[in-house]
């Protein structure tokens, strides 16, 4: 008894009921859903055959995956362009920008969806005005299709994206770039040659970060896709609450858990090596 | 082996000035840089020497003067036509590529063929050798060894002019010196102009052709090391680049070098002293020892005597006189 006591700091005493209540509230449920998913409605790995053997189960996930990987492209590519733009202005514009991407981060995401149905709906402001002048005959499809909600998904991703990119970019040593001019290298080959590898940590952190971020989106793809393009967590939705499959949902999560663990894991091998790369000059 | 450019690389600068919004960094600065020669600007910081070398490179724009190579304004070439080599400050190596491919990078980016390029690159890292090192990654070198790379990759591509922005000051005091004899030979050996600014006397007095005392953005005074040290202009070029003691006489100002003053002493020297007074303190340095000495008139000397000389010590609160050679006191201008 006092070995052991000898051997535990007494300050977890003090920490006990709280990892208690967080292993209580938190990993019970999840174990719960992993649990569902082998054994409703019947013991075994029947919820995840249906994974095999439905074709719509099967175009859920391809869809999801292929407006993730779209997503992540394009807020990468957008947010590199914003986040260049910031570390390379004066000092004044850059805290405007960061103030700006602040104000849209912090804008409730229902907000911001329904924004975009006002400004490209069948009937929205951008519609409106080209019919008004005359430059389209019938409205165009902005919005309940999967352009939508890649336009959606797009915009709420920006900030992510930015973030660490900006990050990565501030800490770089512009005398580097400035080595590579004088060498003879021109604007270009300095970015494709210098710039771009030195900030590739930082393109892959925030691209992982909005991959896994948009797996789990729900209010977007719900509003902007207009039921016709179902993503998995909102079929996830379905199944709890429509169809009551609650096995086949739960199969659902756990694999979406275990695909984002995994990525994860991958994410902090690459930060580490980054941190290899980049720690001397 | 290196073959210089030998019929170019002298740099003439005309009445160069730059302004941050209203602040003078450098101030109408003339300067002529010989073809093959070591030029050293030499100032404390904010002199306006990086500044002027940031110009010669083409990263900063000039406000009013001209720029030439070998009598051609270069004011208006960006810095990646130049053709200027430059050493940075903190070397900045890319440090995502290996040895080779830092040093082979200004042929690359000029699409030179893959064999060239490995020939040139090998000869540079036999010059500097680094030849083992080749493979490494720039985090994997210790700071003299990545000096020693960014050197290789400014040489690599036989620029007219080196341009080179405190290059050792990164590196701790012994090397310093190492790297210093290195540098010099290798100046000889390539013969190409170096543009070296630095703030270390020491460095600038043992490696320099020619150095430029620059103060608040002007030129106080140019020559050769040993008229710099013999024959200082001003005040500040004497107290700047090793220590002076400054005389007020009735005519002006002198300065007189710590080193060339002999001490007695009071009544054992031989003929007239100088002056007469007394010893102060005295600090032990090994080799040479420090006395601050006190005039009867009231002025503040200090003598450096070389330690084996003082062989019947001289101690605190002695008298003792004052001896120097005629011509060792330096009349200074204005």
């Amino acid at each position: 008894m006092s070995a052991l006591r000898r051997h535990i700091h007494p300050g977890w005493a003090l920490v006990a009921p709280f990892l208690l209540l967080v292993a209580a509230l938190y990993l019970g449920p999840i174990l719960n859903i992993l649990w569902l998913s082998v054994t409703d409605p019947e013991p075994g790995l029947g919820n995840y055959q249906k994974l095999f053997e439905s074709d719509s189960l099967l175009r859920i996930f391809w869809t999801t995956i292929r407006i993730c990987l779209i997503t992540t492209v394009g807020s990468v590519f957008l947010g590199y362009s914003i986040a260049y733009a910031m570390v390379h202005c004066h000092e004044k514009q850059k805290s405007y920008m960061l103030t700006l991407l602040l104000v849209s981060f912090w804008i409730s995401i229902l907000v911001r969806t329904f924004s975009w149905l006002m400004l490209l709906g069948h009937r929205g402001l951008v519609n409106n005005a080209l019919e008004g002048m005359g430059v389209i005959a019938e409205p165009i499809a902005f919005m309940r299709n999967e352009l939508g909600v890649l336009i959606g998904m797009i915009h709420y991703m920006i900030p992510y994206a930015v973030l660490p990119l900006l990050v990565n970019m501030q800490s770089l040593d512009m005398r580097v770039m400035n080595a590579s001019r004088n060498l003879g290298a021109t604007g270009s080959q300095t970015f494709w040659r210098i710039y771009l590898p030195l900030t590739t940590p930082g393109i892959v952190a925030s691209s992982l970060l909005i991959f896994i971020l948009s797996l789990g989106f729900y209010v977007t793809p719900a509003v902007l896709g207009g039921g016709k393009v179902l993503m998995i967590a909102e079929y996830i939705s379905v199944q709890l609450l429509v169809t009551l499959k609650w096995g086949t949902a739960a199969m659902l999560a756990g694999l979406m858990l275990f695909g984002v663990l995994a990525m994860l894991y991958i994410m902090s091998r690459f930060m580490k090596l980054s941190t290899v790369f980049g720690g001397s000059s | 082996m290196f073959e210089a450019n030998s019929d170019k690389g002298s740099l003439q600068v005309r009445d160069v000035s730059k302004f941050f919004g209203t602040f003078c960094a450098v101030n109408g600065v003339d300067l002529e840089i010989q073809r093959g020669e070591f030029l050293t600007l030499l100032g404390p910081s904010g002199s306006g020497k990086t500044t002027l070398l940031m110009m010669i490179a083409g990263f900063l724009d000039i406000t009013s003067g001209d720029i030439a190579l070998d009598g051609t304004s270069i004011s208006g070439v960006p810095a990646e036509k130049r053709n200027f080599g430059m050493v940075f400050q903190g070397y900045a190596l890319f440090p995502h590529m290996t040895v080779r491919d830092n040093i082979g990078y200004a042929l690359s980016v000029r699409k030179r063929p893959e064999a060239e390029i490995r020939e040139k690159v090998d000869e540079m890292l036999d010059l500097v050798q680094l030849v083992d090192f080749a493979d490494r990654k720039p985090g994997q070198l210790s700071g003299g060894q990545q000096q020693r790379v960014a050197l290789a990759r400014a040489l690599c591509f036989e620029p007219p002019v080196l341009l080179l922005d405190e290059p050792l000051g990164a590196l701790d005091k012994k090397l310093r010196v190492e790297v210093q004899d290195q540098l010099k030979d290798i100046h000889k050996r390539v013969g190409t102009t170096f543009i070296y600014v630095t703030h270390d006397q020491e460095e600038a007095l043992s490696m320099s052709d020619r150095i430029v005392i620059m103060r608040d953005g002007a030129i106080e005074q140019v020559g050769t090391p040993y008229e710099l040290y013999e024959k200082p202009a001003n005040e500040f070029a004497a107290g700047f680049l090793g220590k002076s003691n400054f005389l007020q006489r009735a005519d002006g100002v002198y300065a007189l070098r710590p080193e060339k003053i002999d001490i007695r002493a009071s009544g054992t020297g031989e003929g007239e002293p100088r002056l007469s007074g007394t010893i102060q303190s005295i600090t032990y340095f090994g080799s040479m020892q420090r006395i601050m000495f006190l005039t009867n008139g009231g002025e503040e000397l200090e003598v450096d005597i070389d330690s084996w000389r003082n062989r019947d010590p001289l101690e605190e609160g002695q008298s003792a006189d004052l001896y120097w050679d005629k011509g060792a006191a330096v009349k200074l201008e204005g």
